[in-house]
């Protein structure tokens, strides 16, 4: 186990490593300048600028210097924000990102939960297929033709909450966290409901029955237990499907948040706060996977990674 | 229920011998079934699936010849005609699409307003274009995007984990050392850099949506070559002089038909999701082509005041997706051999 870890870490840090080197090399391909008005400064003036943050070396030695400040977790300065580093400008967008995915999350699974488990205890009547049809539903609408959606009719229709912003306390919070639950809420919903049809009809199930537990009983202590344990499998895909996710609603629902960063910067052209987003993206979901991973190897005994050999 | 009287009545002469013929036991009963007819018979059994697949080839019937059908091209402008609401003949009498919208707050038929005599029929977008023409022109490209796509996907994987299964050994090590790198990385950022370095079009997002998607596929080809190649029947096929071109060919492939379709069937409406998404924060396709992620774009700028722009490629979108995850769950149950009673 401890064998496996390590390989997994090494191969977390490769990753990274390949992520960082593509990206920096991708980002010098890029058509257009970071530097708006770029073409109107004078040869003077565009040495001066290109000296000021860096990009007067040659290209290696800017991938060397990179790398040793990534190294030391210093993610660079942002071209389009004067003077910020783009630690200080992710860091301030890190809290409404989180609070959205953290409330997705806990809301989307525990909905998606029940629904499972109403659909699987209630196999093949209306409220399996009602609840089936739904998640089928949150499954194949894109988040942002739902955020879209939500935006117009709750927000701007009936005026019942904020069309966008962070500036209204929880209520902010509300639509984009729904629209982003919509996935996991949906996944863990499926996921629940294959999962615990298979748990009810086992034998220990019926041993349970046979000596009197009462439905309810049945149903929580004996076979959502089990269910929940594969859960965890899905939780890496959600993670990821909540980072997409959040590109877009962010956008739509104007949230100061990373996702928001991103496709802004995309936008502008900013090299260094690219590359330091694409990076916290991917260290995020990486670890994601690695947790899932282990988690699964821990909680189900029947999954035993195999050490040395793969 | 049991009737006393009739079992009375039974006499020896109301009984035959039956003779075990030897042949018989090893007689097949039913006509034997190629792969395509059981798995159309375990999948005419799911309504919804059968449902999906008629609700796509009316989808793909209307992306094929929608935009030829009202005589408006997609791409010419008409600014007297810019914003009008859907109007379609027939219907309009109900009150439903009879050219009504909102005007600085107001209720007015805007097609009376500017005496326009044509019909839109899911009316006009801020340049006058014809948005029933654009939307089935769009749907179009993003169906093709999705299916070379899938394609793509499905040949590389196919190809990639089957000669890293078959073959094994060295080859398959360091095979399987670049997936495991690849797999670290988030499809969605490779998506987006590879996106931002090409010229944005039709190429781009597909050889985007393509270069990490092969290896889902890749991964459960090699482990089904892996299991099968091990297995007596192949065996066999090697010892009677078979060539591996001949055994993979003959004998793997057939057996893991199910799962490549089934695989592929739910990376169409990934490749969908993708291309839309890609387009909607505005690094897919670029204006004038349209596709249902930048026609959905288009709408939700302007779905304060003309909702019905955005309203109609979602719901195309939406029925897209929910086809092709209908139908891909449907086929899940009637290839899926562990699925098999």
């Amino acid at each position: 186990m401890v064998k496996y870890i390590g390989k997994r870490i090494v191969y977390m840090f490769i990753t990274l490593f390949l992520i960082a080197t593509a990206s920096f090399f991708l980002m010098q391909t890029l058509p257009g300048s970071p530097i708006a008005s770029y073409n109107k400064l004078n040869d003077t003036q565009k040495a001066i600028v290109e000296k000021k943050y860096g990009i007067d070396k040659p290209k290696p030695v800017q991938y060397a210097i990179y790398m040793k400040n990534l190294a030391k977790g210093d993610l660079g300065t942002s071209f389009v924000f004067k003077g910020k580093s783009v630690n200080d400008l992710l860091a301030t967008r890190l809290k409404p990102s989180l609070i959205l995915g953290a409330q997705a999350m806990v809301f989307g699974t525990i909905v998606g939960i029940l629904l499972g488990m109403l659909a699987a205890l209630k196999h093949n009547t209306f409220w399996d297929y009602g609840s089936t049809f739904f998640a089928i539903l949150g499954i194949s609408i894109p988040s942002f033709v739902f955020a879209s959606l939500l935006q117009y009719w709750i927000a701007s229709e009936w005026h019942l909450l904020p069309v966008g912003l962070w500036n209204d306390g929880w209520k902010s919070s509300v639509l984009p966290s729904l629209a982003l639950a919509m996935g996991p809420l949906a996944l863990s919903a499926r996921f629940i409901r294959t999962e615990m049809i298979e748990v009810l009809n086992s034998d220990y199930i019926m041993l349970a029955k046979a000596k009197g537990a009462n439905g309810f009983e049945i149903a929580f202590k004996h076979a959502f237990r089990n269910a929940l344990i594969p859960l965890i499998t899905v939780l890496g895909p959600l993670a990821a499907g909540l980072v997409t996710g959040s590109l877009v609603v962010e956008q739509i629902f104007a949230i100061p948040g990373i996702g928001e960063q991103f496709v802004s910067s995309i936008m502008t052209n900013d090299h260094a706060t690219i590359m330091g987003t694409t990076l916290l993206f991917s260290a995020f979901l990486i670890v994601v996977i690695f947790i899932v991973d282990i988690l699964y190897g821990v909680i189900d005994p029947r999954i035993r990674v195999s050490g040395g050999k793969g | 229920m049991r009737n006393e009287n009739e079992e009375e009545k039974l006499t020896p002469e109301d009984f035959e011998r039956v003779t075990i013929d030897a042949h018989h036991s090893e007689r097949i009963e039913k006509p034997s079934l190629s792969f395509w007819q059981d798995a159309w018979l375990g999948l005419r059994k799911n309504k919804a699936a059968i449902v999906s697949m008629v609700v796509l080839l009316l989808v793909i019937l209307m992306a094929l010849i929608g935009p030829y059908l009202n005589g408006h091209a997609g791409d010419s402008q008409n600014l007297r005609h810019a914003n009008l609401p859907p109007k379609i003949p027939g219907i309009e009498a109900t009150g439903f699409f009879d050219g009504d919208g909102k005007l600085a707050g107001k209720t007015v038929n805007l097609y009376e307003m500017k005496k326009v005599d044509e019909y839109y029929w899911f009316g006009t977008d801020g340049l006058g274009r014809d948005l029933f023409t654009r939307l089935w022109e769009g749907t179009r490209v993003s169906l093709f995007i999705a299916f070379v796509a899938a394609a793509i996907d499905m040949v590389i994987g196919v190809a990639y984990g089957g000669i890293s299964g078959y073959f094994g050994g060295r080859t398959d090590d360091i095979m399987q050392r670049v997936v495991e790198i690849l797999i670290g990385i988030p499809t969605l950022i490779v998506v987006i850099l590879m996106i931002m370095i090409m010229d944005p079009g039709i190429t781009a997002i597909i050889v985007a949506i393509t270069i990490t998607g092969w290896i889902g596929m890749s991964r459960i080809v090699r482990a089904q070559t892996l299991k099968y190649k091990s297995r007596e029947f192949v065996l066999a096929s090697r010892t009677l002089g078979a060539k591996d071109g001949k055994i993979i060919t003959k004998h793997l492939l057939p057996n893991m038909l199910g799962i490549i379709i089934i695989n592929t069937m739910f990376t169409i409406p990934n490749a969908i999701f993708f291309e839309a998404f890609l387009s909607f924060i505005g690094i897919g396709l670029q204006p004038p082509a349209a596709s249902l992620g930048t026609l959905i774009n288009d709408g939700y700028k302007v779905m304060e005041n003309q909702p019905y722009v955005l309203l109609f490629p979602a719901i195309v979108i939406s029925v897209l997706m929910i086809a092709f995850n209908l139908i891909g769950d449907g086929l899940r149950d009637a290839l899926d051999p562990k699925m098999k009673d």
